[in-house]
């Protein structure tokens, strides 16, 4: 207990670190996964063969991704920006299948509509596809975000890691503690997100919880 | 990383590639192996009698968030040894979720009425579980060992970590060292190993899959 009081600066710097470095591609990821997923079914050829290259990605080890990059891309090899961009090819990896059977899922009637009451594509992208979409989307959302969290502490094998440098230092200096610390704050960093991830779907489905209670019939 | 690769001192040996590669592939298949061994019964349990479903469900999603390195350390530091045995009990902790989780939702998603078909034809339950249950969800079964194994092979790189070998060596070793070539070396042998170990899946798929699920 007197570890943590005492390095309580050092476990926050960790903490905030370990947000960025898993929260930052997420948002990026999802940047990227929209625009090219909206391009998939618009040309549907692309579709598949983008899912399927996705497959492969996800299936990458990150530590290999973590540094393999900087032998790509001539980034240092200690730098975050490789973690950034790891996760961040996780994220899109894995949510454009996501995107795409949510854009898919938009019904054509409905899209008709749109057009037919004089929406621009990108205006019935953004008011009528995506928040369709939205459910399908979160789903993806909510996985890789969990993914990402634990995922950064593997960081700490080149150095860079978030919370899983406390992993590094216990196993050093032969103490449970720092890791324990780690494990927990880690787990608790992906069950907020998660909650978060919830409440701001729901924000943005209001309709879902208006049909989801039953209609009371006079 | 070229020049790595391509000279054979470096291939041949025992702290050549051919060891590490082989060390790695010991690793991974010791604790799929163990991981398979703990997570199928109990997911087939929960499949046919139905019964601590949320257990199955909630542990494969809580395991996700669990960080692989934390877990590795927290075994050797429990454990009081470095080596193999800690290695073994972080790369299980992680194998046994998505095993457990999709035997559960295989065997979940089999048609009720083809089960009441088969207690109407007199099979036992046993014989259910065996011909009718397993069978219909050995996609999801083999889809669950698939994640596991991939789980576990980019893992078994932190193996390194805690003094053993494996493929994680020249990462470790290479960091070490500032020695990028060999970092990037170990880094590229991994991602093939875990490309290979996907498509062995995706064989063993084909074969173990009955034909009767393959008609559309």
């Amino acid at each position: 207990m007197s570890w943590i009081n005492d390095n309580l600066g050092l476990i926050w710097e960790q903490l905030r670190e370990h947000i960025y470095l898993s929260i930052v591609p997420v948002i990026l990821g999802l940047l990227i996964s929209v625009p090219l997923g909206y391009v998939a079914v618009r040309f549907n050829w692309l579709a598949n063969p983008l899912i399927a290259f996705g497959g492969v990605l996800y299936s990458l080890p990150s530590i290999a991704l973590f540094i393999v990059i900087p032998a790509i891309l001539g980034t240092q090899v200690l730098s975050t920006v490789n973690i950034i961009i790891a996760l961040t090819i996780y994220t899109v990896s894995l949510l454009i299948r996501n995107v795409i059977d949510g854009l898919r899922s938009v019904p054509a009637d409905v899209r008709q509509s749109a057009v037919a009451v004089g929406y621009s594509p990108l205006h019935r992208l953004i008011a009528v596809d995506l928040p369709i979409a939205v459910p399908v989307i979160f789903a993806g959302l909510r996985v890789v975000t969990v993914a990402n969290i634990s995922m950064v502490s593997i960081g700490a094998v080149i150095g860079i890691g978030g919370l899983g440098e406390l992993f590094t230092l216990g196993f050093q200096k032969d103490f449970l503690t720092p890791v324990v610390v780690g494990v927990v704050l880690s787990l608790l960093l992906a069950l907020a997100a998660d909650v978060v991830l919830v409440t701001s779907q729901r924000l943005l489905t209001p309709w879902a919880r208006i049909t989801a209670t039953p209609v009371e019939v006079a | 990383m070229w020049d790595y690769l391509t000279d054979a001192y470096n291939w041949s040996g025992n702290e050549g590639i051919w060891t590490r590669i082989l060390q790695h592939l010991w690793y991974t298949f010791a604790a799929l192996g163990i991981s398979a061994v703990i997570a199928l019964p109990i997911g087939l349990r929960i499949g046919h009698t139905r019964r601590g479903a949320f257990l199955a469900i909630n542990l494969g999603n809580a395991a996700r968030a669990l960080p692989s390195l934390g877990l590795l350390m927290l075994a050797v530091l429990i454990t009081d040894q470095i080596g193999f045995v800690p290695v073994l009990i972080a790369l299980v902790a992680l194998g046994v979720p998505p095993i457990l989780a999709s035997t559960y939702a295989g065997l979940s998603g089999v048609d009720p009425a083809t089960i009441d078909a088969a207690r109407g034809m007199g099979m036992t339950g046993r014989e259910i579980l065996t011909k009718v249950e397993i069978p219909i969800a050995m996609p999801l079964i083999i889809s669950g060992l698939r994640s596991a194994a991939l789980q576990i092979v980019s893992t078994a790189t932190i193996a390194a970590l805690v003094a053993l070998g494996g493929l994680g060596r020249y990462v470790v070793d290479g960091l070490k060292l500032r020695d990028f070539p060999q970092m990037f070396t170990g880094a590229l042998l991994v991602a093939l190993l875990a490309i290979g170990i996907d498509a062995l899946f995706a064989l063993i798929g084909r074969f173990a899959v009955s034909d009767g699920l393959k008609v559309d």
